[in-house]
C-alpha cells in the first residue's frame, strides 16, 4: 500500500481520535470512534493483515460500538452537554499526555532499532484466514478453550449484572 | 499502455460502470417494479401515466424528490440529521465491491476488488448499516423515529448472528472466503442449493442438500430481517410507528433512506445470488474466455437472477402480514441461531464422513494464490 | 504488477460517498436558490398525532435493547471463531473438530442458560 493511504489513515486516526476527547455530545464521541476504527482496520490491512482488519470492522465498529450508541441514549444526554470543562483536570490531563509523548520520543531516539529502515515484507503468498484457522486449531486449543469459558462467563456475568439492574 | 494503467483503467470504469450505470437505475426500477407488481398482486393497474406503461415514472419521482421542499425541522439535530441518510446509503453500495457479477469480459475479470476476505467483508460493511438508521432516528428527536431506529438496531444485530452463522457450511465446503473461488466451486460442482450436481452417485453429497437448504433458507431470511423488509419491517410498521426511523425526513433525503433500502436488498440479493445460487454462471453457458458476447451474458445472468430474487422480495411484502416485535426477536434468537448452529455440526460431519468435492486448490491455497485478482485470470495484455 | 485490490475497495468507498452526496447538494442548491422560504410553527413541529408534543424524544428507552446488544457482542466474537475454523477445516486434525465442538456446546450452554432467565424473551 503505498505511503501516502498510510499518512492518511494515521491522520484520520489522529483527527478522530482527538474528536472522541473534544466533542461534547456523547454520540458524537462515539461517532468518531467508529471512523477511528475504520482507521485503523485500513492500517491493518495495509500490513496485508486482512482478517484482522476485517475483524476491527466487524467486532468494534459493528458490534461495540452499536452497544456504546445505545448505551450513550440511555444516559441523560442533556447533562452531558451542559458539563462545564475542569481546568485544572484538563492542565492535568494534558501535561501527563505530553510527558509520556516526551518520554516515548526519547526512548524511541536512543534505540537503534528505531533508526534502522525495516526491510519490505513479503508479499502477501497466503491466505491469512486459513493460516489463522490452522494454527489456532492446530496448537492453540487449549487456550482456545479458555476463551470459550471466558466467554460463557462474560455471559453469565452481563446477564445476572443487568437482570439485577432491571429489578 | 502497460498493464497496471491497463488494470486500474479497468477497474475504474468497472466501478463507475456499475455504481452509475447498473445499480442507479436498478434502484429506480426496484421502485416501479415493487409499485407495478403490488398492483399486479393486488388488482390495480399501478403507475401508468408517464411514458408508456408508466415507464419514466422513476425519472418523475426523482425529479419531484429534487422540487419538494428541502426541508429541516427546528427541534433535530442538524449535522446528523443530514448525515444518517448518506450513512444509510453508503455501506448498501459498498458491498457491490467484492461480488463478482460476471466471468471475464475482454480478459477483465468482472470483480472490483477480488479480496482473500471477500464474505466478511460484506459482513463488516453490512454490519455498519445500522448505523445510518440509529442516528437517523436519534437526530429526528422525534418519538416515533427514535423508536424505529432503536427498533432496526435491535433487530439488524438479532439477525446479524443467523447471517453470519448460516454461511459456515459454504466455507466448511469450499474452505476459502474470496467470492470468485465460491463461484468457481459452484461452477464445477454444482450450485450450493443442489450440491449433488457434480457428484450424482455419492448419496452424501445428496445428504449435505438437506443443510444446504437450510442455510439458504436462514440466509435468505435474515437478509429480509437486515433490510428491513415485510415481513420484518417492525422499524417502519405503519400502523405503530407511522414511518419509523425517516418519518421527520422529506424530500431528497427521505429519497436516500428509501433508495438505500433498495440499494440493501439488491446488494443482499447479490450476496444470496453469489453464495447459493452459482453467480453468474448459468449450466450450459460457458464463460467470458470464450468470447466477449458469453462474458456479457454471464453478466446479464448474473442480474437476472437479482432480478428474479427482487421479484420474490416483492412477493412476499404482498403475501405475508407482519411479525409482531417480540416474536420477531424470539425467532432470530431462539429458532434461526440454533438451527444455523446445529447446521453447522450437520455439514461438518457429513464432511468428516465422506471425501468431500474439495477443490483442488484446497490445501495447496498457502502456496498459489493470494491477494490479487491478477493472480490467475488477470488481464491478459502482459 | 497489479496494484492491491484493497486499494480499489477505497476507491469505491470513496465513490459510494459522493454518490449520495450529489443528490443532497443539488437538493440544497435549489432549495437555496429557487425556493421561497415559508418557516412555520406547524412545520417546525414534532410529526405526532396532531396533540401537542410532550416532552424530550432523546430520552431512556427499554433496556431489553441493550440486553440484546450485548447477548449479540458475545455471540458474534463466537462467530467469528468460527470462520477461521470453517476455512482451514480440511487442514485440521480431528482434535480440533472436538475442540470447537466443546467451544461450541459452551456458548449454547450460555445462550439456553440466558434463555432460561428469560433474557430472549420480549414480554415479561
Amino acid at each position: 500500500m503505498p505511503s501516502f493511504l498510510f499518512w492518511l489513515f494515521a491522520g484520520v486516526m489522529l483527527i478522530f481520535g482527538a474528536l472522541v476527547i473534544i466533542n461534547r455530545n456523547p454520540i458524537a464521541s462515539a461517532l468518531s470512534l467508529v471512523v477511528c476504527f475504520l482507521g485503523l482496520a485500513a492500517l491493518f490491512m495495509s500490513l496485508d493483515a486482512f482478517f484482522i482488519g476485517i475483524i476491527q470492522v466487524l467486532v468494534y465498529a459493528g458490534a461495540v460500538m452499536v452497544l456504546f450508541l445505545f448505551i450513550i441514549m440511555l444516559l441523560d444526554l442533556r447533562a452531558e452537554e451542559r458539563r462545564t470543562m475542569n481546568w485544572v483536570a484538563f492542565t492535568g490531563g494534558f501535561v501527563v499526555a505530553v510527558s509520556l509523548l516526551v518520554q516515548i520520543l526519547a526512548v524511541i531516539s536512543r534505540t537503534q532499532m528505531a533508526k534502522q529502515t525495516f526491510p519490505p515484507l513479503a508479499s502477501p503468498q497466503t491466505d491469512d484466514v486459513r493460516n489463522v484457522g490452522l494454527l489456532l486449531f492446530g496448537h492453540y486449543n487449549l487456550p482456545f478453550q479458555v476463551i470459550g469459558v471466558l466467554i460463557l462467563v462474560a455471559t453469565v456475568g452481563v446477564i445476572v449484572l443487568s437482570k439485577r439492574q432491571l429489578r | 499502455m502497460n498493464p497496471t494503467t491497463f488494470f486500474i483503467f479497468t477497474t475504474l470504469l468497472k466501478i463507475v460502470g456499475i455504481v452509475f450505470v447498473v445499480i442507479l437505475p436498478m434502484v429506480s426500477y426496484a421502485v416501479y417494479a415493487e409499485r407495478k407488481v403490488s398492483a399486479l398482486i393486488q388488482d390495480r393497474l399501478g403507475p401508468n401515466r408517464v411514458g408508456p406503461a408508466g415507464l419514466f415514472q422513476p425519472i418523475a419521482d426523482a425529479m419531484k424528490f429534487l422540487l419538494k421542499e428541502d426541508f429541516t425541522p427546528a427541534h433535530v439535530n442538524k449535522f446528523y440529521y443530514w448525515l444518517a441518510p448518506c450513512l444509510a446509503m453508503v455501506p448498501a453500495i459498498t458491498t457491490i465491491a467484492v461480488v463478482p457479477f460476471g466471468s471475464t469480459l475482454f480478459g477483465v475479470p468482472m470483480v472490483i476488488a477480488d479480496i482473500n476476505v471477500g464474505v466478511l467483508f460484506v459482513f463488516a460493511i453490512a454490519s455498519l448499516g445500522v448505523y445510518g438508521i440509529v442516528i437517523g432516528g436519534w437526530a429526528s428527536n422525534s418519538k416515533y423515529p427514535f423508536l424505529g431506529g432503536v427498533r432496526s438496531t435491535s433487530q439488524m444485530i438479532s439477525y446479524e448472528l443467523s447471517l453470519g452463522l448460516a454461511v459456515i457450511p459454504i466455507f466448511l465446503l469450499i474452505g476459502n472466503l474470496r467470492l470468485t473461488e465460491v463461484v468457481q466451486y459452484q461452477i464445477d460442482h454444482g450450485w450450493m442449493i443442489v450440491p449433488f450436481a457434480g457428484d450424482w452417485r455419492n448419496p452424501l453429497a445428496w445428504l449435505l442438500a438437506i443443510p444446504m437448504w437450510i442455510s439458504f433458507a436462514v440466509f435468505a431470511i435474515a437478509v429480509f430481517a437486515e433490510t428491513n423488509r415485510l415481513p420484518f419491517d417492525l422499524p417502519e410498521a405503519e400502523t405503530e410507528l407511522v414511518g419509523g426511523y425517516h418519518t421527520e425526513y422529506s424530500s431528497m433525503k427521505f429519497a436516500l433512506f428509501f433508495l438505500g433500502e433498495y440499494a440493501a436488498m439488491i446488494t443482499g440479493s447479490a450476496i444470496i445470488v453469489t453464495l447459493f445460487l452459482g453467480g453468474w454462471h448459468f449450466p450450459g453457458i460457458p464463460d467470458g474466455s470464450h468470447g466477449w458476447i458469453f462474458g456479457l451474458i454471464n453478466i446479464f445472468v448474473f442480474f437476472a437472477k437479482i432480478v428474479v430474487l427482487l421479484f420474490i422480495f416483492i412477493w412476499v411484502r404482498f403475501t405475508l402480514p407482519r411479525f409482531r416485535y417480540d416474536q420477531l426477536m424470539r425467532l432470530g434468537w431462539v429458532f434461526f441461531f440454533e438451527i444455523a448452529l446445529v447446521n453447522i455440526f450437520c455439514v461438518a460431519a457429513i464432511l468428516a464422513f465422506h471425501a468431500p468435492p474439495f477443490p483442488k486448490h484446497g490445501l495447496q491455497a498457502d502456496e498459489s494464490d493470494h491477494g490479487i485478482p491478477g493472480g490467475k485470470m488477470g488481464p491478459a495484455v502482459a | 504488477m497489479t496494484p492491491n485490490p484493497y486499494l480499489f475497495i477505497i476507491v469505491f468507498v470513496g465513490v459510494a460517498l459522493v454518490f449520495p452526496v450529489i443528490p443532497l447538494g443539488l437538493a440544497w442548491l435549489w432549495r437555496r436558490f429557487f425556493q421561497p422560504s415559508k418557516p412555520g410553527m406547524e412545520k417546525n413541529a414534532t410529526y405526532e398525532c396532531g396533540v401537542e408534543s410532550l416532552g424530550d424524544a432523546q430520552i431512556q428507552f427499554r433496556s431489553q435493547y441493550y440486553l440484546y446488544a450485548i447477548i449479540f457482542l458475545i455471540f458474534d466474537v463466537e462467530a467469528i471463531f468460527l470462520v477461521p475454523f470453517a476455512v482451514a477445516f480440511t487442514g485440521l486434525p480431528v482434535g480440533a473438530f472436538i475442540a470447537i465442538l466443546i467451544f461450541l456446546l459452551l456458548l449454547l450452554e450460555g445462550l439456553i442458560w440466558a434463555w432460561g432467565k428469560g433474557c430472549l424473551n420480549w414480554a415479561k
